[in-house]
């Protein structure tokens, strides 16, 4: 059977070592690690650096939209602050953090002691950081280092021909499309590593129908990174062929084609958001679950809604297109995809929802964000539909309801079910608790900044405000929802200075986690927290979804009923 | 605190936030926000208007159906105090309650598609009738040019279309196209957004049914001032748009060999711009052939004002930082000049 090993041992202190090593023998330890648990530490501490950084750039904006003809930063400033902060966001904060707690998870919750690709994991790591640094040096030598610098202006999806040579003059486009390439390789490196390791390296015992939610999803991840990444590299490349070789891709001015980057751009950026919530749903999947002491609600159908919505999500991509002037049927062709996704996703509300009817809600932080993060992402599925509805999108897209839209699945979806991941998961790779009284003020600040934020980001956007503008005229009803949308950030940037403090704070004196704080059911809480560095000394057998409910409740075993 | 006074607070928000709400989308052409979706002041706008009431109201029929069964498991289904800590009843799924769940948002995606697929065909397949007035408009960094074929002239930054009667209708179609980067024409009273694309021809239509000034701006980042490249539509009766034409068809009527118009003939300004009537023949820059019968400068950031004119001749970053046009170091007395000659051509 192999279960007495999985029967969570008494509360305990995390091992000390008896010497303490010496500094740079610790950094040395840490820069050629190739063990998941590190380099998911490190990217999650890579993401959250990258995090402020892409905070401070969004103060930026807001301050200078503060007022109409505000005149806190030039135009040159601002644009560069919107197309820094989406790429940040989105490349060197959502996907790292995410890689990261998968990378430190996965492994554990599937009873392997690694990634089935170790060097290739940490590789993966490395070409991210780069591609980070990469981007952000253009803020030195954007224009060659005599000319000093400047960072890219082009926004975060680039739109050619502001990309050609002509009209993004020196370097910063190049530092852009470099960093991202370096960083997807990186990415691309790093989905084969889930995937490889999801199908090789399952302990006895779990089948794929046995596998955690979370690992089925990530699964899904690993896949789409595959898929998505390949189109944006491969549209990389061919502007860098435009750019140095004489390329006449993207160059409209020699017959190239501004349509075909947008297509390439948004094959890639579509499913792009469904890698980001993927990760997300699997973290709501896990803790839901264990915050209403019950198992996940019809498990087999959100496995196959996952799936379905992996599918669909590589066919919806020109809905971000429906203003370029496409035909009648190509613009219903993509409302019909786009709205057919709303289904699948539905069915996985529906089942977060029914994981709680009839349980005991246990109102801890990580619940309380997840909880936050089904009212929020409702309504970012709702104003998705709004949004798929070309007619509608003819009028809203590009506007701030289109901002309002993709934050309020990106701060309101992703990142409130990121807060509750690592209030969830901070005790096993720490070994001490996150402090619940601060986590309660950051979770109420963040809430509250957030919904003055972007609930009232939708209003300008009905009344006519584009996005990316650096400033506005007065007169057109938009000024006071500016005023409080800036506000809101005050609340949303004070959250997160209490959760940097909470974690850092907690990780030196916090409460002792033990093995397994939540009274959990999945692999991860059998082992120490932090676990060793062979995550398991031997490893586990399972026989259902749960193996801890099974070794809580040997009375009533998951593996009794024919799930 | 109690949970009626929770629902009480609850609903005095929603109340508050309706009233807001209510207030913020104050309509009329005169209201405070000549922008707003909400007060659609043609066909495209007034379709794609009636069509979001619709789509509103379904989605929230679903907030509100979602939402209560959210609040109501997490209140119902809380840990109690004094729970006798056992674990509640494990439920695995059950697949009628999963049929239900995914019949009925088949059902209603299908109701949505079909309702958007009509207004997608409605709009973009509408045949023009005769009668309709074409312009050209294609989008420079950071301006409008507007060409008028049949008429023969061009002009920039502000558009001029006569208003069009429901009952027979005199649209305007307008030829979208790019001399640079993306753009986007958005006037949300009068229809949604159609991109100009270098290489790439697009078309749009308007009928605005009552004479005024609608405004809007591009809608697509297409450089530094993508921020001040404004829009701004005329809509006049049919009499008052054929006189317009009629002044419009003439060449310029600025009176000859002023010393301003000398420098303007014999510095880089002619590079640029056109005056229709003399050796001007710029096409980088707005026509100026009847800069004066214009309300604003520097696609609608500023009144067309003498003062104004001269600041921008003088200095057209103030007004626009990161404008293309330079800075043309005239001094003083040329600076007047200049502007002398600019307010003749009428």
């Amino acid at each position: 059977m192999g279960d007495a090993e999985l029967i969570p041992k008494p509360l305990v202190a995390p091992p000390v070592s008896e010497t303490v090593q010496p500094f740079f023998d610790r950094v040395h330890g840490w820069i050629t690690t190739v063990d998941h648990k590190r380099l998911g530490i490190m990217y999650i501490c890579y993401a959250l650096v990258f995090l402020v950084i892409g905070g401070i750039e969004a103060t930026v904006m807001r301050i200078q939209l503060i007022r109409p003809h505000n005149d806190f930063v030039s135009p040159q400033v601002f644009n560069r602050m919107f197309t820094m902060h989406g790429t940040t966001m989105i490349f060197f904060v959502a996907m790292p953090v995410l890689f990261g707690f998968i990378n430190y998870a996965v492994p554990l919750m599937i009873g392997a002691r690694d990634m089935a690709f170790p060097r290739l994991n940490a590789w993966g790591f490395w070409m991210t950081a780069f591609g980070g640094i990469i981007l952000y040096f253009s803020f030195l030598g954007g224009s060659g280092l005599y000319g000093a610098g400047s960072a890219p202006d082009v926004g975060w999806f680039a739109y050619a021909p502001l990309t050609s040579p002509v009209f993004s003059v020196g370097h910063s486009s190049d530092y852009w499309i470099i960093g991202l390439l370096v960083s997807g390789f990186g990415s691309i490196a790093t989905g084969i590593n889930f995937v490889a390791t999801i199908f090789c390296l399952r302990c006895p015992g779990m089948t794929l129908g046995k596998m955690p939610l979370f690992v089925w999803l990530n699964l899904i991840t690993g896949g789409l990174v595959l898929l998505a990444l390949g189109p944006l590299t491969a549209a990389q490349i061919m502007l860098l062929i435009d750019r140095y070789l004489g390329g006449h891709f993207f160059d409209t001015q020699a017959g190239g084609s501004a349509i075909i980057w947008m297509h390439f751009f948004w094959v890639f950026g579509h499913p792009e958001v469904y890698v980001l919530i993927m990760p997300a749903f699997a973290f709501i999947s896990e803790i839901i679950p264990v915050f209403s002491r019950k198992a996940i609600f019809g498990y087999p159908i959100m496995v196959a809604a996952s799936v379905c919505i992996a599918f669909i999500s590589m066919s919806v991509w020109a809905h971000h297109m429906f203003t370029v002037g496409m035909t009648s049927y190509g613009n219903a062709f993509f409302v019909a995809s786009t709205m057919a996704i709303a289904v699948p996703t539905g069915i996985k509300i529906f089942n977060w929802l029914g994981t709680m009817w009839g349980g005991k809600i246990v109102f801890k932080v990580p619940m309380l964000f997840c909880i936050a993060f089904l009212f929020q992402f409702l309504i970012a599925g709702l104003t998705g539909i709004m949004l798929g509805a070309a007619p509608l999108n003819w009028q809203l897209g590009g506007s701030y309801f289109v901002v309002a839209h993709f934050h309020y699945v990106i701060v309101g979806g992703i990142l409130f079910a990121l807060f509750a991941g690592f209030y969830y998961w901070f005790p096993k790779m720490s070994g001490r608790m996150l402090s619940e009284k601060l986590g309660r003020l950051h979770f109420w600040l963040f809430l509250i900044g957030f919904h003055l934020t972007f609930d009232f980001m939708h209003i300008p956007g009905l009344l006519g405000m584009p996005r990316r503008i650096y400033t506005y005229e007065p007169g057109r009803g938009w000024d006071i929802w500016n005023l409080i949308i800036t506000i809101g950030v005050l609340f949303q940037g004070a959250g997160v200075l209490v959760f940097v403090y909470n974690m850092v704070s907690s990780y030196f004196k916090g409460e002792l986690a033990g093995d397994d704080p939540w009274d959990a059911w999945t692999l991860e809480w059998t082992t120490s927290s932090p676990p060793p560095d062979y995550n398991f000394a031997k490893i586990p057998v399972v026989h259902s979804r749960r193996p801890l409910w099974d070794i809580k409740h040997p009375e009533d075993p998951d593996w009794k009923y024919d799930q | 605190m109690s949970l009626k006074l929770r629902t009480g607070m609850l609903l005095r928000t929603a109340w508050l936030c309706a009233g807001i709400a209510g207030s913020a989308f104050g309509q009329g052409p005169e209201g405070s926000n000549p922008t707003s979706i909400f007060s659609p002041a043609s066909t495209p706008a007034n379709s794609i208007y009636d069509f979001s009431l619709f789509v509103l109201a379904i989605c929230a029929a679903i907030f509100v159906t979602v939402f209560s069964l959210l609040v109501y498991s997490v209140v119902k289904y809380r840990k109690r105090e004094g729970d006798d800590g056992r674990e509640p009843p494990q439920v695995y799924g059950s697949n009628q309650v999963e049929l239900a769940w995914t019949v009925i948002p088949v059902l209603i995606v299908v109701v949505l598609f079909l309702a958007t697929a009509r207004v997608i065909h409605a709009l973009e397949d509408a045949l023009m009738p005769a009668g309709t007035t074409e312009v050209t408009a294609v989008g420079h960094q950071f301006w409008w040019e507007y060409r008028y074929p049949e008429l023969g002239f061009i002009t920039a930054n502000e558009l001029h279309v006569p208003v069009s009667d429901p009952q027979h209708p005199t649209p305007t179609h307008i030829t979208l196209l790019s001399a640079d980067t993306d753009h986007s024409f958005w006037v949300p009273r009068l229809a949604g957004k159609t991109d100009l694309i270098p290489n790439r021809i697009n078309h749009m239509w308007i009928d605005p049914h009552e004479t005024g000034v609608y405004v809007g701006q591009c809608a697509q980042y297409c450089g530094t001032q993508h921020a001040k490249m404004l829009l701004r539509i005329i809509v006049e009766s049919r009499a008052d748009f054929d006189h317009w034409v009629a002044e419009q068809r003439q060449p310029a009527q600025g009176a000859n060999f002023t010393p301003g118009r000398q420098i303007f003939e014999t510095t880089a300004c002619v590079n640029c711009h056109t005056v229709v009537g003399t050796n001007a023949h710029g096409t980088f820059g707005p026509d100026l052939t009847h800069l004066m019968s214009r309300e604003t400068i520097g696609a609608g950031i500023a009144l067309n004002s003498p003062e104004n004119l001269r600041q921008w001749v003088e200095d057209p970053d103030h007004f626009k930082p990161g404008v293309l046009m330079p800075a043309m170091q005239l001094d003083g007395s040329a600076l007047d000049a200049v502007t002398q000659y600019l307010l003749t051509l009428k």
